[in-house]
Parts: C-alpha cells; structure tokens; sequence
C-alpha cells in the first residue's frame, strides 16, 4: 500500500467575505496549497471537493470541474456532500485513491460561502443536513438539535453551561494569533454566560460563526514524494469513516455519538495507534457541546469527563491534550464544506511546527482530526503523524 | 407538496388511526419506509401508536429558520412512544413548564408559518 503524504496545505482566511463567490475563495485556497507543495500543475491527477450549501447559496450545481478550473487544473474533479464533513469525507476519498496506487498526486478540500444569505436563510439551509419531514418540520434547528443532544447529556452525565462556557473561552484564547481565524479575541466565562440563548440551552458564545472560506491540501504518494525530492514530512497514517441513522430521533442515545467512535477506531486501527499516543486533536466543535462529545467518542476522556475537560485545563494549550490550538470552528471559523480540509492544514501545521501555535507543543507526534456532518450522522477521522 | 407516506401518518396523530411501523424484532419507525433503521427488515407492519409519550429531551429554539420564524420562541421535543420515538413542538406550555420525563401527547396541528401539518405535543 502506498503512503499518503501531506505534500501541501493552503488556507484563506476565515470570515465574512459576503462579495467574495465560492469560485474565488477556492482558488486561493488550491493556490496556496500548490505553491506549498511545489508539484507540477501537469502532475495533479484529480481533484475531490467539499461543498455543502453551494446550490442554495450561489445557485452553483456541478462545482467540481468549476473549482478543479478555479485551481489551475485540468482534471477530473469530484463534488463531496456529507453536510459539514463533506471536506473530511472529501479528503478520504483522495486518501483511498492514493493508497489503492490509482493515482499519486490529488488536490482536496472544500469551500463554503454563505455571509451572502441573510442569517434566517442560513439557519434553513444548514437545516437540509437534519430530517425534512421528522425533524426540520418539527421546528429542529442545526443549533436546536445541538441543544437537544446538550440537554441529554446534562440530563445522563451531569455537567453545566458553565463547562460549556470554558471551551468557548479556550477557543478563543487559541485563535487570538491565528492569521486565519475569524474571531480573534479573547471572551470570558462571564461574557460567554451572559450571551443571548440560541436554542436552550445553547447561548450565543455556544455556536460556531456563520464563515466564507476554503481550504486545500496536495496529498500524493509517498513514492512520489521521494522520487520528486518532496518536503513532505506529514503522512496521513490512517483514516476511518462512521455513520448512523440521519434523525435524532433513532438514534440510541442522544449524548453520544456512535459513528465518530466507528470513525476514530478504524482509524486508530489504520494506523497502529491508540487514543494514549494522541498528542494533539482537531475536533468539530461547532457548538461547545460538540467538543465534549468528540472528545469522548475520540477515546481521549471517557464519556461523562470531556464535559469538564477544559475547565480543568486538560484541553488547552498548556493541558495533558491540547484541543482546537486552531481556535476551532469555534473562533477560527466553520465555513461548513471547508472545515474537514482546515483541520488537515491546521494539523499538518502543528505537526511540522510552522504553525503559529506550534510552541504549544512539544515534539509531537500524532495528531487526529475529527470532521462531523449533521448531528454526527456522518462522521470523519484522520490520524496524521510526523518524521521525526 | 405531498409527501405520500408521510402526510397519511401525520394526519392520524390524536385519532384512533395513529400508527407507528414495527418489524418483527418489535424496533419501531416511522413512515415512508421499506425497511427497519434499526435492523433493515422488510416486513413492516402498522401498529396502534401510543396515546401517551414521554419527554426525553427538548429546546427552547430563540433563533429560527423562516418556517418558524412568527413563533419564536417555541419549544421543540423528543418524545419516546413506546418502540418509537417522534420530534414535535410543543404547545400550551413554557420551557419552564416542561422537564425530562413529562408525559406528553401527540396530535397534528397546523404550522402557522408554513400551513403545513406538525406533529405537535401538549402536557398530559
């Protein structure tokens, strides 16, 4: 089997860009991340891309071959649609060509515009990734099914808006020097506490920002890398997929989420690891209650203690486990169809230790990536690990 | 739009004709369905829903997509009916009248916003 090696990564900044279309945004991305990587334009062989809510948001259908040409490239290209992992899933797909030795150099990513559409028009599109007829009908919000999984999980395992309050005050102290992030200042417990409820008992400071982004990675073979000189020091080790049943509603519970579990054990099992080697995890944290439960399903706390994980200083920079050094999609942005190739550059990032949080790691070695889509009916993980 | 399937069975909540689908292992779901989400079998049967459910979690949802836009703030539910679980709004109550555990029941009702038929819970 071939290697994956992470030979390129490339970002645009995260924000409210609302004039910018997808198409613009994409090519920075791919731009950025070739220039990284310094590969041939003739030697990409294909491109898989993430994009969520582009027919709603830009009326755009058939965005694969458009992005693939926004990139600089002619060929074949792929739209992926998994609501807010469809990057993640993107990146698998190019993962799995690679190592099946059908080809050796892939771009991957993802793109999302959505500051153009007013913020109730959002909130019904991000919706489309729930049940039409048993939950949306029924008034469920993205942030109201988050809420409903947040209750459960205070009601099973105990547990405060005030833990909640911490992840969002860690995130933010995170992205404060990203380049990239959305929000970088620093919030307080208080400020958290006290921001407007969205859909209780989620509050304001919970939820993720609405964001216009991309994101990009070159991924290619290993033979690659070494016949062409390739700085490339990141490989993608392992990679696994979950999934579960779309509505809340049949799901066993609601304050777990089984399909990241299935993500995160086929991937440590890709790659002969274990949640104990982690050193450092990028996880969809789109609400604060989303951290806790990837946390848990990630194996790195066990279910009942991710809740207080960052009030204990566990998670943040100077824990046991740094978290979302990144921000998170928290404070860095969660430009859904994007997000799942962000986590890759951010953690390639840490891990070759150019990222501008790098400092809060020591020697690190293994670093996981966990992309959500929906209510965790989708699920992504990667294990990325570092030559040292 | 007609969701055939669907509209038959939300139009039966409260009557004496609500159903849920069972498949032979007793896991139930709801309709338009060929197989089971829990075990994937084919033989689904129609069985009396029911009339009483239990909250097992819910949200007072502040910020709401166009659909719902005229009724901020509202409760949404999930509710356990036995073999079968269904998500409502719930009516004639607070958020701060309700709590995991109540006993709730079911009925349709229209969806002020859209005219659409909603699976709707009133406290027992």
């Amino acid at each position: 089997m071939n290697d994956v090696r992470i030979a390129g990564v490339g970002l645009t900044p995260f924000g409210r860009q609302p004039e910018r279309t997808g198409r613009d945004l994409f090519a920075e991305a791919a731009l950025a991340a070739r220039e990284d990587a310094g590969v041939a334009r003739e030697a990409f062989e294909g491109l898989h891309y993430g994009n969520f809510m582009g027919a709603l948001a830009e009326r755009q259908g058939h965005q694969g071959p458009l992005m693939a040409e926004a990139a600089g490239l002619d060929c074949p290209a792929t739209r992926h649609e998994s609501a807010c992992a469809s990057a993640g899933v993107a990146v698998r797909h190019a993962v799995q060509a690679i190592r099946a030795g059908e080809h050796d150099v892939l771009l991957a990513g993802g793109m999302e515009r959505m500051t153009n559409l007013p913020t109730t028009e959002v909130t019904e599109s991000l919706a489309i990734a729930a049940d039409e007829l048993f939950e949306v009908r029924a008034g469920m919000t993205f942030p109201g099914a988050y809420a409903l999984m947040a209750r459960a999980y205070f009601e099973e395992y105990g547990g405060s808006r005030e833990d909640l309050a911490h992840i969002a005050v860690k995130n933010h102290a995170n992205a404060v020097p990203n380049e990239f992030a959305q929000y970088r200042r620093e919030v307080t417990v208080e400020e958290a506490m006290d921001s407007p409820p969205v859909a209780t008992p989620l509050h304001l400071f919970d939820a993720c920002p609405i964001t216009d982004g991309a994101s990009a990675v070159v991924l290619v073979s290993d033979d690659y890398a070494e016949e062409h000189g390739l700085d490339a020091p990141v490989r993608i080790a392992g990679s696994g997929q979950g999934g579960d049943n779309l509505a809340l509603q049949d799901r066993e519970a609601f304050s777990r989420t089984p399909a990241a579990t299935e993500a995160a054990e086929a991937a440590y099992d890709d790659a002969g690891v274990g949640p104990d080697d982690v050193d450092v995890a990028e996880v969809h944290d789109c609400f604060t209650i989303a951290e806790v439960l990837a946390v848990e399903s990630l194996g790195l706390f066990e279910h009942g203690e991710g809740v207080s994980a960052a009030r204990e200083g566990r998670t943040t920079r100077d824990g046991e486990l740094p978290v979302n050094l990144s921000g998170g999609l928290k404070a860095k942005g969660h430009p859904v169809g994007a997000t799942g190739g962000a986590q890759i550059v951010e953690m390639a990032k840490l891990l070759r230790g150019d990222h501008v949080n790098s400092d809060a790691l020591s020697d690190p070695r293994v670093g996981v990536t966990h992309n959500a889509g929906g209510t965790v009916a989708s699920a992504v993980v990667h294990v990325l690990e570092v030559d040292r | 739009m007609t969701d055939h399937g669907y509209d038959e069975w939300v139009e039966a909540l409260g009557t004496d004709e609500a159903f849920y689908l069972e498949c032979p292992d007793g896991h139930g779901s709801l309709p338009p369905r060929r197989t089971c989400p829990h075990c994937g079998a084919t033989e689904l049967t129609e069985t009396p829903l029911p009339a009483e459910g239990t909250v097992e979690t819910y949200t007072e949802v502040h910020v709401a997509g166009p659909d719902f836009a005229g009724q901020t703030p509202y409760v949404t539910a999930i509710a356990s009916f036995g073999a079968v679980r269904l998500t409502g709004v719930l009516r004639d109550a607070t958020a701060e009248g309700v709590d995991v555990g109540d006993t709730v029941g079911v009925e349709t009702a229209e969806n002020p916003d859209t005219g659409d038929a909603t699976v709707v819970f009133r406290p027992r």
